[in-house]
């Protein structure tokens, strides 16, 4: 049986899920889905949408679209860290594009927040497509944490 | 000496090869990304949008949407540089613009992307014939006091493959 103090924490992630899903009109309007919250671990995909072209020439998605995802998915991570944190801001995101996503498939994000200071949080996320033995693209950032005082 | 060009031809010119450029890419036509020319000059223009909010409690712009708007200033300013030396060089040929491939790109969150337009112009640091290394800045009211900035390397297309 869950002790108290987790059940508490994982109905707070899946409130940050919810939140997730409709609270974020960027998030919305690339059609993000939440799929896996866990502790400080999120996994959110985005389908493949002909709006979201970089590269006419071959089809493939955007790095633009790729990086909103990618911060999407790290900031989610942050907020279900089990340190519980009130908000979260990005301080910097890099990106590593590693090949271009095959066009029409899926891209997946998956981010770890794998250390929290008082007032850092630091992730690591990967994104894949259906070919998840090569990833698409890597990203390591610092986000700001907001504490309640 | 032959006469300098009628003004209107000249921009026309240029104003259509920019045009033609942005158009082509549907993720800038998603954000609303455009550009505005003073000679050779780029700044990319990013209309204020409800659905480039990411926390619609401050309200602030995405994160994801900064760097989108970034990457795409970065890419155009090195795509422009290219088509504007073939179309204003020696050989006056409009090449064919293939677009270069992100290797990296790193953005900088400086201060909350306010809730309204946001501009850029990026800076070609160094391009070789295979890489090419971008830098670029986002700004809202104040030029000065940039809310993002990033640096980009990029894979240069090979013209003969």
């Amino acid at each position: 049986m869950e002790e108290p103090a987790n059940a508490e924490l994982a109905e707070r992630r899946r409130r940050i899920a919810r939140a997730f899903i409709s609270a974020l009109p960027h998030a919305t309007a690339l059609g993000m889905e939440l799929t896996g919250i866990g502790a400080g671990r999120a996994v959110i995909s985005m389908g493949y949408d002909p709006r979201f072209i970089g590269d006419p020439d071959t089809g493939v998605i955007h790095g633009g679209a790729v990086s909103a995802l990618m911060d999407t998915c790290a900031g989610a991570a942050v907020m279900a860290h089990p340190s519980a944190p009130k908000g979260t801001a990005t301080l910097d995101l890099r990106i590593d594009y590693m090949r271009p996503a095959t066009p029409g498939q899926r891209i997946t994000a998956t981010a770890d927040c794998y250390h929290v200071t008082r007032s850092v949080a630091f992730v690591r996320a990967v994104a894949t497509d259906d070919d998840t033995s090569r990833p698409v693209a890597a990203a390591t950032g610092a986000f700001t944490i907001e504490r309640s005082s | 000496m032959k006469r300098p060009e009628p003004v209107q031809v000249i921009k026309q010119r240029r104003d259509t090869a920019l045009q033609g450029l942005v158009a082509r890419i549907p993720y800038i036509q998603f954000l609303g990304i455009q550009f505005d020319r003073r000679g050779d000059e780029l700044t990319a223009l990013l209309p204020y949008a409800d659905k480039l909010i990411g926390n619609p409690m401050l309200p602030a712009l995405h994160g994801g949407a900064t760097a989108a708007f970034l990457e795409v200033a970065a890419i155009i300013e090195l795509s422009w540089t290219a088509l504007w030396e073939g179309m204003e060089g020696d050989t006056g040929v409009t090449p064919v613009v293939i677009l270069p491939k992100t290797i990296d790109f790193s953005v900088d969150y400086l201060r909350t992307g306010l809730p309204r337009d946001a501009y850029a112009r990026a800076r070609v640091n160094r391009s070789g014939r295979r890489y090419a290394s971008v830098h670029v800045e986002a700004w809202q009211d104040n030029r000065a006091r940039p809310f993002a900035q990033a640096t980009g390397h990029f894979l240069m297309p090979t013209p003969d493959v």
